[in-house]
């Protein structure tokens, strides 16, 4: 009879500390939101309790790699047209390899940069996505480097 | 298996693959300030004191390991050396990704410092390994920003040597291979004995009288010889670098028999009640670090001393309290270092470090109470503790402390170059 165990939903907190230490290590949490089910207050059981099957993480949903995942804040609108605006958060797997006209995070002169990533003829081109910016063309000589693939991107609506 | 005396047991079937992070600390910064890769750069010690990572280009400038920021600032104003307060929750989670990425590769791996880790790689093909060490430092790099070195050989002390020597060998593309025995004579002819993993200066020195002034010297010397003047663990080294394995992948760390918390001031502490402060805030450190390996404290030390190097009255003095029960908790042994303390304690010095160390520590698992002690406390404690570590853990570090451990800090550490925790605070992420 699943729905007697408080303890499914209510964990004792040393429980959770484990967990979160783990996800200092790992980047990853175990600490789930119930997809549904309710709280159960006092004595009776809920009849939805037997039927939660599958916890959320939205770490799963967005990190593959958590090693490999960076966060950053966007500070400037070069790229609005992509959806991605001042203060968003923007979730990087460096272990990604870029594909034609992915996000990515590139270093350009020894400096970060977020662009469209455009490769055509064996040419790559930073693409802003707002036409008060300009494109990037990558020559020679120039220090290059991308950091990693733009998976999401995190904006608040408050 | 492992068992090296008296009659050693030949494995030459252990491959193992030493992996450290080039100029760690450096790189962590480099990976988020592009703009400091190709200029040289160092990290200092806490309180600002000592160079402890340099870049090569740093360690072109003639910056040494250790050299004091006072001693070399015409070469950082002349150079433009950049320069960083250390910035250990950065470099605690670069390692930590750093790791995490390594364990890809195998299951068997021993984590040996904050940016080295040795890799078995026993069962791959000899041939393959020196691409698949290639491979290794690719994806670290990749994944996570930090360039590494990997050295391989058949044993630990070997991997240490081969990895010193990619390290310094233009060419290597960051990877010794020295499986073989044509290259164990070569590399370790011209390596001087005090380069080798565990043979400190003054062990050198005693090889030295003998004649033993190299690394194949001490491989080739008499062995029963050797273990007369260096003892059993002397006998081991020599018999990793003849290639037989005595020392294995440790995979699991072991608990801590002492937890030491000391720091200089950033200025000099002539007040008790800063003093208070001060030691309250280490025992917070130590008692975390305990609780992290689930362990019970019976003996806290506490000590204060004056700077050794200035021409000021001098005091040092130490002191220690037995808990009668062990215990974990942060208040309890605050409670016992505050009376060490008071007894210690002088005033009209002008103090410029105190510490504290945790001793005689023992499994929380079994605990053992004397006869007077309220039990029910005890569970209370631990569970206060707990809660404790859990919402710093979750809220950011000292987000609830023990009031005795101040609010201002005006006598903490230095450390005005550090750069912002870009992997550990929401507030601080690099903003691109």
């Amino acid at each position: 009879m699943g729905g007697y165990h408080r303890t499914a939903q209510m964990k004792p907190i040393h429980a959770i500390v484990g967990e979160a230490v783990h996800a200092k290590t790992t980047g990853q949490t175990n600490v789930r939101l119930p997809f549904f089910g309710c709280a159960v207050s006092c004595g009776f059981p809920s009849p939805a309790d037997d039927y939660i099957e599958k916890k959320l993480d939205l770490n799963e949903h967005l990190i593959d790699k958590p090693a490999a995942t960076f966060f950053v804040r966007v500070a400037g609108d070069s790229m609005l047209g992509a959806g991605i605006h001042p203060d968003d958060l923007l979730i990087v797997d460096r272990s990604k390899e870029p594909k034609n006209k992915s996000i990515v995070l590139a270093i350009v002169n020894g400096e970060f940069t977020v662009k469209r990533y455009i490769s055509r003829n064996n040419k790559v081109i930073l693409k802003a996505e707002n036409p008060a910016h300009k494109d990037i063309a990558i020559v020679e000589g120039m220090q290059f480097e991308v950091v990693g693939v733009c998976t999401n991107v995190i904006h608040s609506l408050q | 298996m492992h068992q090296c005396d008296p009659q050693p047991a030949i494995n030459r079937e252990h491959v193992f693959a030493l992996v450290d992070g080039n100029s760690f600390y450096c790189s962590c910064e480099r990976v988020f300030h592009p703009s400091l890769i190709g200029q040289p750069v160092i990290v200092l010690s806490n309180n600002d004191g000592c160079a402890i990572s340099r870049t090569d280009e740093a360690k072109a400038l003639g910056i040494k390991m250790g050299d004091p920021l006072h001693l070399i600032k015409h070469i950082v104003a002349r150079h433009r050396v950049r320069v960083f307060s250390s910035n250990y929750a950065l470099y605690g989670d670069m390692s930590a990704r750093m790791m995490h990425t390594l364990a890809q590769f195998t299951p068997h791996m021993q984590v040996y410092s904050i940016d080295e880790a040795f890799v078995s790689l026993d069962g791959f093909a000899r041939d393959g390994l020196t691409e698949y060490a290639r491979t290794i430092r690719a994806v670290v790099r990749r994944d996570t920003g930090i360039p590494t070195c990997v050295g391989i050989a058949p044993t630990k002390v070997l991997a240490k040597v081969a990895n010193r020597v990619a390290k310094r060998r233009t060419g290597s593309g960051g990877v010794l291979n020295m499986c073989d025995a044509a290259t164990q004579d070569e590399i370790l002819d011209s390596l001087p004995v005090e380069d080798v993993w565990g043979i400190g200066a003054r062990s050198a020195a005693t090889l030295g009288t003998h004649g033993v002034r190299t690394a194949k010297q001490l491989r080739d010397h008499d062995l029963d010889h050797t273990q007369r003047l260096l003892t059993i663990v002397g006998r081991r080294i020599a018999m990793e670098l003849r290639g037989q394995s005595c020392l294995p992948l440790q995979m699991i760390q072991e608990a801590r028999k002492q937890i030491i918390s000391s720091k200089s001031f950033g200025r000099p502490v002539r007040e008790l009640d800063e003093m208070l402060e001060a030691v309250a805030n280490y025992v917070t450190r130590a008692a975390e670090k305990l609780r992290g390996q689930h362990s019970l404290c019976h003996h806290v030390t506490v000590f204060v001393q004056t700077n050794r190097f200035q021409n000021v009255p001098q005091y040092y003095n130490s002191g220690a309290a037995t808990l009668a029960t062990g215990t974990a908790s942060t208040v309890r042994i605050i409670q016992a270092a505050h009376q060490v303390l008071r007894g210690i304690f002088r005033a009209g010095f002008k103090y410029t470090k105190a510490g504290v160390m945790l001793a005689d520590i023992r499994p929380a698992s079994a605990p053992q109470f004397s006869l007077f002690d309220d039990q029910q406390a005890h569970a209370r404690d631990a569970t206060l503790a707990r809660t404790v570590d859990a919402i710093n853990t979750r809220m950011g570090r000292d987000t609830l402390k023990v009031a005795t451990c101040g609010t201002t800090q005006a006598w903490g550490m230095n450390a005005k170059m550090r750069t912002p925790c870009y992997t550990t605070r929401w507030q601080d992420l690099l903003r691109v």
